[in-house]
């Protein structure tokens, strides 16, 4: 048994929590749990670090995710025609089937462990659905069952590197205002997307560090400018979950319908809310086993309104679109290799930290693509990961490593120290939550926004470091204003309409477009045009 | 936001303190947990259906904090209520076999 393999010895240097690994899974999402299973699959000795608790942390924790789950097959080879041709031309058919494929192989896996599925009319499992809350227990346990260690609170502050590869990372236990460093072979991003500070589910997590960390080791991002999904929620509630709304009708303050019928209902409303108070019904579902299957099934879309004294079927309410960033948008990470590999030896992404438009073009994987991608990238990314530190498993422990980390850790001037976290995740807020900035977008207003991005971005840059926990909240900030320049740079640069990224100055899609957007640089942003199946992954 | 630990239900076994991804409680000696950090709260009701005694209350506005008192959500019959709709008790998950929602699914298309 090598030095590595004897993994997660405690070796308490002084204050620092010091451990080896093969492989570091970060992140406590779907993504997170299953490259944690399937790493741990191929006999590496895992360490899982969350910056919340496995379990409840995430965006599938608290909601009730689709699937995307076909048969194998013409049925399936229908389904992805069907979605390629709502992608708007920037998906590749062939990472759908993939996806397909693994999500359908581990999907059975999870119900030949127990998950208790529901079953059908005809008395067979329903796989396509699974609920958030018991859906990542049962993940939990599943994961410390494989053997692979837990650190729950722990979140990561910055990769660490021994010059050619990632080589572990370091960051903070916020329980315990402890710091942590794990020496890995490799590392998985499964931290999730960046919600831009919105108050909707398992936002509280989702900062963009997967990105900013990926970017200081070396990483692309791509697909950015695809940040600008919104649900609604009742306000002011964080339930942004889409489902029930398929039986809502709309009205203003005065009582006057929206009228959705046949348009994006979502855009309808983004406009009206601009002029006033929008509200909500769930009128259109009348039959009473309908109502009871809703009240049933989504319970907690049901908690704001009944804890409000609303009856949310008769009465009306008021409603509110919640920014979802790339959460259920679309950009991340740019992957290089059907393994999920990044372009950075050693480093890995999986779910929603890795950019999903080879499998979603323009449109949000919400509603069944991005719960399947969770299974099916963190597979692929564990299992890569697994067999990329097998080649190093004996060098693990001594391997000379620097940390990578910059912003908020290590100022270039450290004289002045002005803006707070907080205040510049309230800056980042009012840039990216705005429909009028962020759903609704133009040059002129993107140039502004940027602007004020990069001034606090630079005053983040002279901040003195920061110890323990304050530097892991002046990271998070870091990670959101990274995330929002890089998106508002690439929404300029895509000087059209497309899917989610719509320009009032350009409300067309031009064909000229059907390409990729690659955005890179931390204290200079740069975005780069990729044609489609150019320096694309592998097939 | 959360807004009510009870210290009538509660038994101080600190699962809350773990298990909410927001960090928002602190553990007590021998004593309920508090909220230190009702701010980062993302509204999640989760901490609810983790609590063994279900002494926890989260009212659903996500942009502030509201004004509850326990007595009112007690005589509400609010507390668990999130559990009980969802058939998880005591802590431990329960109902996810029941769930209609891929009749909504269907219904939906
Ligand atoms: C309300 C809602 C409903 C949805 N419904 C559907 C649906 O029906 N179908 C569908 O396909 N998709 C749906 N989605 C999208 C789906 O939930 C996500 O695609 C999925 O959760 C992604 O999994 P993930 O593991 O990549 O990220 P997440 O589940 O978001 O997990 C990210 C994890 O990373 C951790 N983390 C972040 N930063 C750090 C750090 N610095 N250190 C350590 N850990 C860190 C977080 O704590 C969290 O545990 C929905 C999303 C929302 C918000
Ligand atoms: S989980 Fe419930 S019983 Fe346990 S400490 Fe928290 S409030 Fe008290
Ligand atoms: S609602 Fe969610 S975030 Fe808030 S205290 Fe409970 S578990 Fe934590």
């Amino acid at each position: 048994m090598t030095a590595a393999r004897q993994v997660a010895r405690h070796r308490n240097r002084g204050e620092t929590l010091d451990l080896a690994a093969d492989v570091l899974v970060i992140g406590g999402g779907p993504a997170a749990a299953w490259a944690a299973v399937e790493a741990a699959a191929a006999g590496a000795r895992i360490v899982l670090v969350d910056k919340g608790y496995l379990g409840t942390s995430g965006a599938t924790a608290p909601s009730n995710t689709g699937t995307w789950f076909v048969p194998p097959g013409d049925q399936r080879r229908a389904a992805i025609d069907r979605r390629l041709a709502l992608t708007h031309g920037l998906a590749d058919p062939c990472w759908a089937h993939r996806t397909l494929d693994t999500a359908w192989e581990k999907l059975h896996a999870l119900a030949a462990w127990g998950y208790p599925f529901p079953n059908d009319e005809t008395g067979k499992p329903y796989l396509a659905n699974l609920r958030g809350p018991d859906y990542m227990h049962f993940m939990r346990r599943r994961v410390r069952r494989a053997g692979v260690k837990i650190l729950d609170h722990h979140p990561a502050v910055e990769l660490l590197g021994d010059g050619d590869s990632v080589a572990g990372a370091a960051g903070v236990d916020r329980q315990r205002n402890r710091p942590w460093r794990i020496r890995a072979g490799a590392v998985v991003l499964a931290t999730g997307g960046c919600a831009f500070g919105e108050r909707m589910l398992g936002a509280t997590g989702l900062t963009g560090d997967g990105y900013l960390i990926a970017a200081e080791a070396g990483a692309v991002m791509s697909g950015m400018e695809l940040s600008a999904q919104y649900a609604f929620a009742p306000k002011p509630s964080a339930l942004n979950k889409g489902l029930p709304f398929r039986w809502a009708s709309f009205t203003r303050e005065d009582g006057t319908a929206i009228d959705t019928a046949g348009k994006d209902r979502h855009v309808e409303v983004a406009m009206a809310l601009q002029d006033g108070l929008v509200f909500a019904q769930y009128d259109k579902a009348v039959a009473p086993e309908l109502r009871s299957w809703l009240r049933q099934g989504q319970p907690n879309c049901f908690l704001p309104l009944d804890r409000s004294g609303v009856d949310p079927f008769t009465e009306r309410w008021p409603v509110t679109l919640r920014c979802e960033g790339t959460v259920r948008g679309v950009g991340g990470i740019r992957l290089t290799g059907e393994d999920c590999s990044t372009g950075v030896p050693g480093l890995y992404a999986a779910g929603d930290a890795a950019s999903r438009e080879l499998l979603t073009g323009a449109i949000t994987g919400g509603g069944g693509p991005n719960s399947s991608w969770a299974i099916a990238s963190g597979t692929w990314a564990g299992r890569a990961a697994a067999s990329f530190a097998a080649q190093i498993a004996g060098r693990v422990d001594d391997r000379p490593v620097t940390p990578l980390g910059g912003a908020g850790l290590q100022p270039e001037a450290g004289d002045k120290e002005t803006l707070s976290a907080a205040e510049i995740v309230e800056t980042v807020r009012a840039e990216m939550l705005p429909l009028e900035r962020n759903f609704f977008r133009r040059a002129d207003a993107l140039q502004n926004s940027l602007g004020r991005l990069d001034l606090a971005w630079s005053d983040l840059r002279r901040q003195a470091p920061v110890n323990g926990l304050a530097a892991a909240k002046m990271r998070e900030a870091a990670a959101m204003i990274a995330t929002s320049r890089w998106a508002y740079a690439s929404a300029l640069a895509r000087s059209e309409s497309r899917g989610m990224h719509r320009r009032l100055d350009a409300p067309s899609s031009d064909p000229s477009f059907a390409c990729a957007f690659e955005a890179a640089g931390l204290d200079r942003v740069g975005v780069t045009r990729r044609e489609l199946g150019q320096g694309a992954p592998a097939q | 936001m959360i807004e009510i630990v009870s210290a009538g239900r509660c038994i101080a076994c600190d699962i809350c303190v773990k298990a909410c991804p927001a960090n928002v409680f602190d553990p007590m000696p021998d004593a309920p947990p508090v909220i230190a950090r009702q701010e980062d709260c993302q509204t999640c009701f989760l901490c609810e259906i983790y609590c063994p005694t279900d002494a926890l209350y989260v009212a659903p506005g996500a942009e502030g904090a509201t004004a509850v008192s326990e007595a009112e959500i007690e005589a509400a019959g609010l507390f668990g209520s999130y559990a009980r709709a969802l058939g998880w008790r005591r802590g431990k998950p329960g109902g996810a076999d029941k769930d209609p929602t891929f009749r909504l699914r269907a219904a939906s298309r």
